[in-house]
């Protein structure tokens, strides 16, 4: 039986007006989660799935209700959790082989604070390894499939959120984006994905990647729910040291002010060859609609913005071949039986990694390594600074900008083979995590009959805003 | 053409790689190194770089000790420990 599109508040508000029960719903989850698994082409959204702790927090939400006290935002909402973020108790992979048996100690902030906020945690969601890829094709545990078309790929690197939320095994679900992993998947799979500002959401728990571009945000059914999820995570965290100390908006409640007068920068830079006819007229739609409600369309000009996928694939995987060094089979994981220690390291970090790791990790160490370093990693920090300096500059005329979240609709599964090829597609996502900044994917229509995402990007800590625009966009379309 | 010896950055990202895999990663890291020239041409004489978005904002905390994990917890995925410690292959052999 298909479960009806849900939301934060429709399962609070059946939940507190005695219609269903925090368990009945994460049961009916589980039970579409194990319908789809017995399909013949599984979604394969969930890695792990965390029944006992999904109960156990369903039980005390409904005990909640029981007695009538006041529930808690989130109250009883399945969710699911992107297997890069650390839970205490369930076995956390990275969808890598490397941490194959490894059940972290603690949990990540933000999961802490989903909790802490009602959610109930259904389990650990598929992506690309160590969140390293754009399909989903790189974990080492199976691909993940898109909802609204089994034959091509969910996006990535949270291809299994966003497979989650667009297939109903869950009402909204944990990303992470270093260069667009959540709203890439989201518009891929039909769903809302949100870029918190860096620092805006604690990374405490996160499996680091690049630490300088590494996010995480959630992925919902609407810009409301993404709010709702953005509301109980954000905030200071003392064990992140980027965290921000920055106020946090009123997320939710700011939804229902006027977009009328908001001025949107529309960059010409995005609108060349590369970009889909159809995801470009569904760009064009939405703009225009968002000019019929009042606002004010500029064109603008990112003069950096074809240099940031060079600038991205030089800094991450830098950043990618330090942080992914503590992988050797000393302290967690798997570790390859080795005479000496040298060899236990790189027989286990042989056997560990996939390709794309690899080629990163390698990537990495090269532009780092001594005679390298001036020409490609010095080089990509100072042009990073020119993108966020672009950004900096557009914001002082505009309010938000536009542009298509990707430049096409989900590739086939296996499609996209060569690894240049598809860094490329992350062209309209990269830019806004170099420069830091808030940035949503929000669904404007099909092309060639699968979903497309607008992307709305904001000026730092200014989700409020963000989240208000994409949330009038999705009364537009609805009208 | 970028001057790469696969295998040499191979050693020191602590990698074993198979002669089929070091052909197809070598012709991999030339492509993508390849496309990341271009950077080359973007003038930025003076330009500071960017390590991260934004400043940090947050004194950091305290540098108290606090007990986060019990020794047995910091153990529990350890692939071989012995006597409340991480076990790995002998590093000096005394004969």
């Amino acid at each position: 039986m298909p479960i009806p599109t849900p939301s934060v508040e429709l399962i609070r508000t059946q939940i507190a007006e005695r219609q269903t029960t925090a368990t009945a719903v994460a049961e009916q989850h589980f039970a579409a989660i194990a319908a789809d698994d017995a399909t013949a082409l599984p979604l394969h959204a969930y890695l792990t799935l965390s029944r006992e702790r999904a109960l156990q927090q369903a039980a005390r939400i409904d005990a909640l209700a029981d007695r009538g006290d006041p529930l808690p935002p989130l109250a009883g909402l399945p969710v699911g959790i992107k297997d890069v973020l650390s839970t205490a108790g369930i076995r956390t992979t990275c969808a890598s082989r490397v941490l194959e048996n490894y059940v972290p100690a603690y949990d990540a902030t933000a999961v802490a604070r989903l909790e802490a906020a009602g959610a109930v945690i259904l389990g650990k969601l598929n992506c690309d390894e160590f969140a390293m890829g754009s399909t989903t094709e790189n974990s080492a545990y199976g691909v993940t499939r898109n909802p609204r078309d089994r034959s091509r790929v969910p996006g990535g690197s949270s291809g299994g959120s966003g497979a989650a939320v667009g297939g109903g095994l869950c009402v909204a679900a944990l990303g992470t984006d270093t260069g667009g992993s959540i709203r890439q998947p989201a518009a891929f799979c039909g769903v809302v994905g949100l870029l918190p500002t860096y620092g805006r959401v604690s990374r405490f728990g996160l499996a680091a990647f690049a630490s300088s571009l590494d996010h995480v945000g959630p992925l919902a059914h609407s810009a409301k729910d993404c709010a709702y999820l953005l509301q109980a995570m954000a905030g200071h965290d003392p064990l992140d040291a980027t965290s921000a100390l920055a106020p946090v908006g009123n997320y939710v409640g700011g939804l229902g002010a006027s977009i009328r007068g908001l001025k949107i920068g529309v960059p010409r830079e995005v609108f060349g060859a590369g970009l889909d006819a159809e995801v470009e007229a569904r760009t064009r739609e939405s703009i225009a609609a968002l000019r019929g409600a009042g606002c004010e369309i500029v064109d603008i000009s990112l003069p950096n913005h074809d240099a940031a996928i060079a600038v991205y694939y030089v800094i991450a995987t830098a950043e990618a071949s330090s942080n992914l060094a503590r992988y050797d089979g000393v302290r967690y994981g798997r570790r390859a039986p080795a005479a000496s220690l040298a060899n236990m390291y790189r027989q286990t970090r042989d056997q560990g990694f996939g390709a794309e790791v690899k080629r990163r990790i390698l990537l990495g160490t090269y532009v780092l390594s001594a005679g390298y370093y001036d020409a490609y990693y010095r080089k990509a920090q100072q042009v990073r600074a020119l993108v966020a300096g672009d950004y900096q500059r557009a914001f002082g005329g505009v309010d938000l900008i536009a542009t298509p979240t990707t430049p096409t609709p989900a590739f086939k599964l296996g499609e996209k083979a060569d690894p240049l090829e598809l860094y490329m597609a992350d062209a309209f996502t990269v830019p806004a995590s170099l420069a830091g900044i808030p940035a949503i994917s929000v669904p404007c229509g099909a092309a060639h009959g699968l979903p497309v995402g607008l992307q709305l990007i904001a000026p730092a800590f200014e989700e409020e805003r963000l989240l208000r625009a994409a949330h009038h966009l999705e009364l537009l379309r609805l009208a | 053409m970028p001057d790469i010896n696969i295998n040499d950055i191979a050693a020191l990202a602590h990698l074993d790689l198979t002669a089929e895999e070091a052909t197809g990663l070598q012709r991999d890291l030339e492509a993508i190194l390849g496309y990341v020239a271009r950077l080359s041409q973007i003038p930025t004489e003076g330009v500071t770089p960017m390590s991260q978005p934004l400043a940090p904002d947050a004194p950091l905390r305290e540098d108290h000790t606090r007990v986060w994990f019990t020794p047995a917890q910091a153990l529990a995925n350890a692939p071989a420990a012995r006597d409340g410690m991480f076990e790995v292959p002998k590093i000096i052999d005394r004969g």
